[in-house]
């Protein structure tokens, strides 16, 4: 019996110590600030080349973390050095030298050199090119490599925007060895390389040893993909996810931002939202159409209805955040009556029948359903056609079959798209390809915000689509987690720069 | 002597005329306008105002569910109404012919049963689009299927009955013996079938509603008012509870009224009785 007891006694004393033990060493693990990263997306890639396809998710995971381009988008939307150390731009706009880092490697350890640059832009912009924005390497008409650390770009006419181009994801410097395979296994030259892809869940990454830049505080990051509204939220509150980007559902912020154990930032996006209206089909060829439905959106109410009062209205295609902005939103205040009259004077007096189609994301499709309920109170009846990304894409945006959607045009910059002969806006106009024709000769920064803000006079008188308001950027993470970025000012979740405190 | 009727049809016939008078009523008020947004009154718990709250968009949805009454019933009728346009004469016309005729149309169904009915109607809005009308044709083609395939088996054991062989002796045709001795015959149990059918068409449809693939906004549809209340189920969960009620005891009166309406026609109960 006692030898029992006594026994006892010093399991029990062991047992003691050895709690305390394992206490001592837990407590001095979470004195140690974690090295690893889980972020949330709603979306999964469908591959991994960033030059190879134009789904946002790809960039989201890979860009500046997996792939770099020639020069990188900061999170304020600052040009800085990525592959290139240093450029130099010539007077007249034409040629564009590049230096690129000495050391730098791709991932299986090959030098990524000026061959690779060569390599890379010849590949983007040859005829079977399958990059998603092929007008970006269109004004290039020579590259030279005068040594493996210099690349010399000649355009064949000016472009202002060639560097900002050339720093996003469909610019990513790939190697000749990897560029067929990037899709599955993508090989870049940052500071993360690809680990894993777990399809269906997550793709994670892993610190790469030998980059030769500024070295990442995180050893792991991993992206998992949540479409699910309300797993989305239980995935946060349960602690699976760190840090979730472009969050959407709005409706859940509140609690989010009253619990301690979470921050909430809401940041701009480039992405434009707009009502596009094909331009070319009656009625919409008649201004004073276009100018009726301006006036029969009521932007708050949308704002509060879709983002729950997480976004700015616009006024035209032209982010509020970026330089050159002109505020056009009174141009077209809300006014029903006046809507009916500028209707009954374009000779629609009882209002007309219309397709308004509407592609997946919920801001799409919630407020697309809000938007034909603010139509039809000044007699504009439109149909709702909810339709898949493919659908969407074939038969309104390349076919150009169409006569109302929704959506927001997340590339930045790019109100040069009505410009674009050819664009699915229909829209042509004399004057606003002279003002793009001047932008494009234009150094001067100055001068630069001035044209563009003459740009966005035009579209906003024309009335050329419904102009609504910026979509967010919503990123919902734990308390303790610092350099996630607020705003987006390009595709991307760059998390070099992230740590825990 | 009276027999007693069974206790689910009571209850079933209770619960569908509750669905049809609301759905009728509906046709001439409603306490709102179903499509009305107010965003600012928007996740409003239920209140004297609002009888059982407001939607995402601050809509009524006590309207929306009355509305959404009117639109399931439709899809059901037309697409059960559809079904047996298509699919009684089909089966009565395979009894009849036997055969290869029976063959053709029953190949011809397991063709349809091969594809579960709501992944052919979203086979078919997908080529289509989404709508209305085209989830009712795809629901039209399966209960078609269903109700020709019950009435063959039906028919088939009528024809072997004495009483269609001794009307055929005395010189009936075919034709005039389907329509005089089978039809009567089958009625019963292919009006059970359809009822059924109805309560099938009523979930089916709330499935492609909520997909996105059904009746289209404006409109609304209880399917698709679920499928708008998942995102909300952590900060306004009452919003998917009053569709999701409404799906479960349409489906439940009618899929009762199908049994009740089986117990009482049954030949062998009808042999046992009054007959």
């Amino acid at each position: 019996m006692s030898t029992a007891k006594q026994r006892f006694t010093l399991a029990a004393a062991a047992a003691t110590f050895a709690s305390l033990a394992l206490a001592a060493t837990s407590l001095t693990a979470t004195a140690q600030p974690r090295t690893d990263l889980v972020v949330g997306m709603a979306l999964e890639p469908p591959h991994l080349d960033p030059t190879a396809g134009a789904a946002g998710a790809i960039k989201e995971v890979t860009y500046a973390n997996l792939f770099e381009p020639l020069l990188r988008v900061d999170a304020d939307g600052k040009l800085i050095p990525g592959l290139a150390e240093r450029w130099t731009v010539s007077d007249d706009g034409l040629t564009y030298r590049f230096t690129l880092r000495p050391n730098a490697k791709f991932h299986d350890g090959t030098a990524a050199d000026s061959a690779d640059v060569k390599f890379t832009l010849d590949r983007a912009r040859a005829a079977d090119s399958v990059n998603a924005q092929k007008a970006y390497f269109a004004p290039i008409s020579k590259i030279e490599t005068p040594d493996p650390q210099t690349v010399v770009v000649t355009l064949s006419r000016p472009d202002g925007l060639f560097l900002f181009h050339m720093a996003s994801g469909d610019a990513a410097i790939v190697a000749p060895e990897s560029a067929a395979t990037n899709k599955q296994k993508p090989v870049g030259t940052g500071p993360f390389r690809f680990d894993r892809w777990v399809a269906g869940d997550r793709v994670v990454l892993d610190r790469n040893p030998d980059y030769d830049g500024v070295k990442p505080k995180l050893d792991r990051v991993t992206f998992r993909f949540i479409s699910d509204p309300a797993a989305q939220v239980a995935a946060l509150k349960a602690g699976d996810i760190d840090a979730f980007t472009l969050f959407s559902t709005y409706e859940a912020l509140p609690e989010f931002r009253n619990d301690p154990k979470f921050t909430v930032t809401v940041g701009s996006t480039e992405g434009e939202t707009i009502l596009s209206t094909n331009n070319a089909r009656k009625p919409f060829d008649d201004v004073r159409v276009r100018r009726a439905m301006a006036h029969a959106i009521d932007r708050k109410t949308l704002i509060d209805g879709v983002l729950y009062g997480n976004g700015v209205a616009i006024g035209s295609h032209f982010p509020p955040h970026r330089e050159g902005y002109v505020d056009l939103t009174g141009l077209y205040p809300y006014d029903p009556a006046k809507a009916k009259a500028l209707l009954a004077e374009a000779g629609y007096p009882n209002g007309f029948d219309t397709t308004l189609r509407l592609p997946p994301p919920p801001y799409a499709r919630r407020g697309g359903e809000l938007v034909a309920a603010m139509l039809a109170e000044v007699g504009i009846r439109a149909k709702i056609e909810p339709v898949e990304w493919a659908a969407w894409l074939e038969k309104t945006f390349k076919g150009k079959d169409y006569d109302l959607t929704m959506i927001a045009h997340t590339e930045p910059l790019d109100i040069d798209i009505y410009a674009r002969p050819d664009y699915y806006f229909n829209y042509k106009s004399e004057r606003f390809n002279a003002l793009n024709d001047e932008l494009n000769r234009t150094q001067d920064p100055a001068k630069r915000n001035a044209l563009y803000g003459e740009e966005q006079k035009v579209l906003a008188e024309d009335a050329v689509n419904g102009f609504l308001f910026m979509l967010p950027s919503v990123t919902v993470q734990k308390a303790g987690l610092t350099g996630m970025w607020v705003n987006r000012p390009i595709q991307a979740n760059d998390v070099t720069g992230v740590s825990w405190k | 002597m009276r027999r007693r009727l069974p206790l689910s049809l009571h209850l079933g016939a209770a619960l569908t005329l509750l669905l049809v008078a609301m759905a009728l009523l509906s046709l001439l008020w409603t306490p709102y306008p179903a499509e009305q947004v107010r965003v600012i009154a928007r996740l409003k718990p239920p209140s004297a105002a609002h009888w059982l709250g407001t939607d995402h968009f601050g809509r009524d949805v006590l309207s929306m569910i009355m509305v959404g009454a009117r639109n399931s019933l439709a899809v059901g009728a037309a697409a059960v109404g559809l079904g047996l346009l298509g699919g009684v004469p089909l089966g009565l016309l395979a009894a009849a012919l036997g055969r290869w005729g029976d063959e053709v149309v029953a190949r011809l169904g397991d063709l349809v049963f091969a594809f579960p009915a709501v992944l052919t109607a979203i086979l078919l809005t997908a080529v289509l689009g989404a709508g209305a009308v085209n989830v009712v044709l795809a629901l039209a083609l399966f209960n078609a299927a269903v109700l020709a395939r019950v009435t063959r088996g039906a028919a088939l054991a009528v024809w072997r009955r004495p009483f269609v062989g001794a009307a055929l002796a005395l010189g009936r045709g075919p034709l005039s013996a389907t329509l005089v001795h089978v039809l009567p015959n089958i009625a019963g149990i292919v009006v059970v079938q359809a009822t059924v059918l109805f309560a099938v068409a009523i979930v089916n449809e709330a499935a492609l509603s909520y997909l996105g693939l059904g009746i289209q906004p404006p409109s609304p549809s209880w399917g698709r008012m679920l499928g708008d209340a998942q995102t909300y189920l952590f900060t306004a969960p009452l919003q998917a509870v009053f569709p999701g009620v409404a799906i479960a005891l349409s489906v439940m009166g009618l899929t009762m009224l199908g049994d009740g309406l089986r117990d009482w026609l049954d030949p062998r109960h009808r042999s046992s009785g009054v007959m």
